[in-house]
């Protein structure tokens, strides 16, 4: 046990002394947590939209009020006739405009529909897509408030509702996700290049002749790895609630535990990575192609799975960081306990040990 | 006096699937001796030397390392052996002492023990005010004897060096070379393998390997003799490329 802890002890000078790797290590998270909360937003604020009001009555006058109320749309003009629509378009600043068609609040009341055209600039499809939202949700609201003596048919009906996420704030969809991608780079992509730096250098070796058994480098190598993670995740789940007040709704405990449990489903995955590589160079290689990149493509951080095509949403299934949004989406977001999160947890527990067997067994060849 | 055989080989073979890395060797070591393990890359001393340490396991044959037998106790050959490979294996962004420690540590010694080491091996290769330089600062000749000094910390009875002065230059190997003596002198068995002919006139026997067998096994002496050549070099060079078996 004294030869371990020298061992564990080793291994913390090297990270310690690599100032750039600590710098990689404690930075990164906190850097792309500011990144992706400040910079990339997907929520909608200011955004500059014309008008062409042909009826300009008290209902028209009505909506267009509460549109600019909303503190989503900006005014940038009103047009005088449809010729103007598409060079507002092209000069690039406005990206809506909304178009009232002739006695909307005549043909409203009277016939009980009127026309209302929204038109989207949509080289920006997702940005589009939400504006085309926002509008005809504001819309709908202000149609519902109208008195319905007048049997009101709603004019343009795709009903928008956004549960758990009520502002569609973006930040809270990318912490779940960027809390995985985080913790697979520390540990699978850090832990793989310190055990392959020691067979470069021909450590290795030496540490493999030496009476300490291979299920002891490996863990003395990794240990250093789960505290940096545990860290890291830490520093996340603070900055998700202090600097962005994201709510957690859930057990935080809980939240921790899940994180400890996807950690050491990230380090096995380290381990098995470094079992294939033979340097430090490949380590990265497959490190970065054959984790993170399917991490950030498949496990729903960015791109919803829902949309994507059947085998690709059968092969996310086999992403450990698809399971653990889910899990931290649901613990954070919906205040869910355990009993509603058992399977997904069940499924890293299984991939954890199944990754497990299969390392110490790699590890094991390696040798010969 | 009654030679004591420290490593005794029989018939030792390895094969990875259909390829044959050791073919049947048997030799034996006897304690104090230096033990020279030449040949061309790719026949086999390295798997050999494996096989002798206790990482590989053999696919046929009998080896007994320090009194212990390598299928079975080869956690108890880990205890007695030193291994030093041709990298030097110290830990580049430790310093002197670090590293000191920390093989010392592996090894079970107790901080007392490791401190005495420590100053003793700062001590006897002079470098005591360097002690605490991280040793990618050092040159490449004290790192060799630091890593000898190092992988005999533990008093192993036999030390494997695996191509020890790789890279270094004459003046330094022969200095290395008066150490690996004075630890012969003390009783340490030496098992070296080589790619320099001059050095393998250092050892007391030479083992030659071709494709996984031992072509000669002698003194330099008598193999000089046998094989009617002047210098080892013209020795290996015979026998590897004509496939001279002489046992």
């Amino acid at each position: 046990m004294k030869r371990f802890i020298g061992f564990v002890k080793k291994e913390f000078k090297h990270i310690l002394r690599d100032y750039r790797t600590l710098l990689i290590l404690f930075g990164m998270p906190v850097v792309q947590i500011l990144l992706f909360g400040f910079a990339i937003k997907n929520e909608i604020k200011d955004s500059k939209i014309a008008i062409l009001d042909r009826s300009k009555d008290y209902i028209t006058e009505e909506i267009t009020n509460k549109l600019l109320s909303s503190g989503y749309f900006l005014l940038y003009e009103n047009l005088k006739s449809e010729d103007y629509i598409e060079s507002e378009f092209r000069k690039g600043i406005v990206k809506e405009v909304i178009v009232f068609e002739e006695d909307f609040a005549k043909n409203l009341f009277g016939e009980g529909k009127s026309g209302i055209q929204i038109i989207a600039d949509a080289s920006d499809p997702n940005y589009a897509n939400m504006l085309i939202n926002y509008t005809s949700s504001i819309i709908n609201d202000y149609l519902n408030t109208l008195h319905t003596g007048h049997n009101i048919q709603i004019l343009i009906n795709p009903e928008v509702k956004m549960i758990y996420n009520p502002e569609i704030k973006s930040v809270y969809m990318f912490i779940p996700g960027l809390m995985a991608v985080i913790l697979l780079l520390v540990s699978s992509l850090m832990t793989s290049i310190s055990i392959t730096r020691e067979k470069e250098f021909g450590t290795m070796e030496v540490l493999l002749v030496s009476p300490l058994k291979p299920l002891q480098i490996i863990s003395g190598k990794v240990i250093p790895y789960v505290f940096i993670a545990f860290i890291d995740a830490l520093i996340i789940i603070f900055m998700a609630k202090y600097v962005f007040a994201m709510p957690i709704e859930g057990s935080i405990i809980l939240l921790i535990l899940e994180s400890v449990l996807f950690i050491t489903t990230a380090l096995t995955l380290g381990i098995l990575i470094s079992t294939i590589s033979s340097s430090q160079q490949i380590a990265m290689m497959s490190a970065l192609g054959g984790l993170m990149l399917p991490t950030i493509l498949l496990s729903g951080y960015i791109f919803p799975i829902e949309n994507m095509p059947y085998v690709l949403q059968l092969l996310s299934n086999l992403i450990p960081a698809k399971w653990f949004v889910i899990i931290v989406k649901a613990i954070m977001l919906k205040g869910l306990g355990f009993s509603y999160i058992w399977f997904e947890t069940a499924v890293l527990v299984i991939t954890n040990i199944v990754l497990f067997v299969i390392s110490i067994a790699r590890f094991k060849i390696r040798l010969e | 006096m009654e030679d004591v055989f420290v490593i005794d080989v029989n018939k030792l073979t390895k094969k990875f699937g259909a390829f044959t890395a050791v073919d049947s060797i048997s030799f034996k070591v006897k304690k104090g001796e230096i033990f020279g393990f030449i040949g061309a890359n790719g026949a086999g001393k390295t798997t050999a030397i494996k096989m002798l340490c206790g990482i590989l396991i053999p696919t046929s044959g009998d080896a007994v390392v320090s009194g212990f037998d390598v299928y079975k106790q080869s956690e108890k050959i880990k205890k007695n052996i030193g291994y030093m490979s041709q990298k030097f294996s110290l830990y580049e962004d430790l310093t002197v002492r670090e590293n000191i420690k920390f093989y010392a540590g592996i090894y079970g010694l107790k901080s007392g023990v490791i401190k005495e080491k420590t100053e003793f091996i700062l001590d006897s290769l002079r470098i005591t005010e360097a002690g605490n330089r991280l040793i990618k600062s050092l040159p490449l000749g004290w790192k060799q004897k630091l890593a000898f000094s190092i992988a005999s910390i533990h008093n192993p009875k036999i030390v494997f060096l695996d191509e020890p002065t790789g890279g270094v230059d004459p003046l330094t190997r022969r200095q290395f070379w008066k150490m690996i003596q004075s630890a012969s002198e003390n009783g340490i068995t030496l098992f070296v393998t080589t790619h320099y002919m001059d050095e393998a006139e250092y050892c007391n026997r030479i083992s030659m390997m071709v494709d996984g067998r031992i072509a000669a096994l002698d003194s330099p002496m008598n193999l000089k003799e046998k094989i009617k050549a002047d210098t080892m070099q013209q020795v290996f060079i015979k026998i590897a490329s004509q496939r001279v078996i002489l046992n």
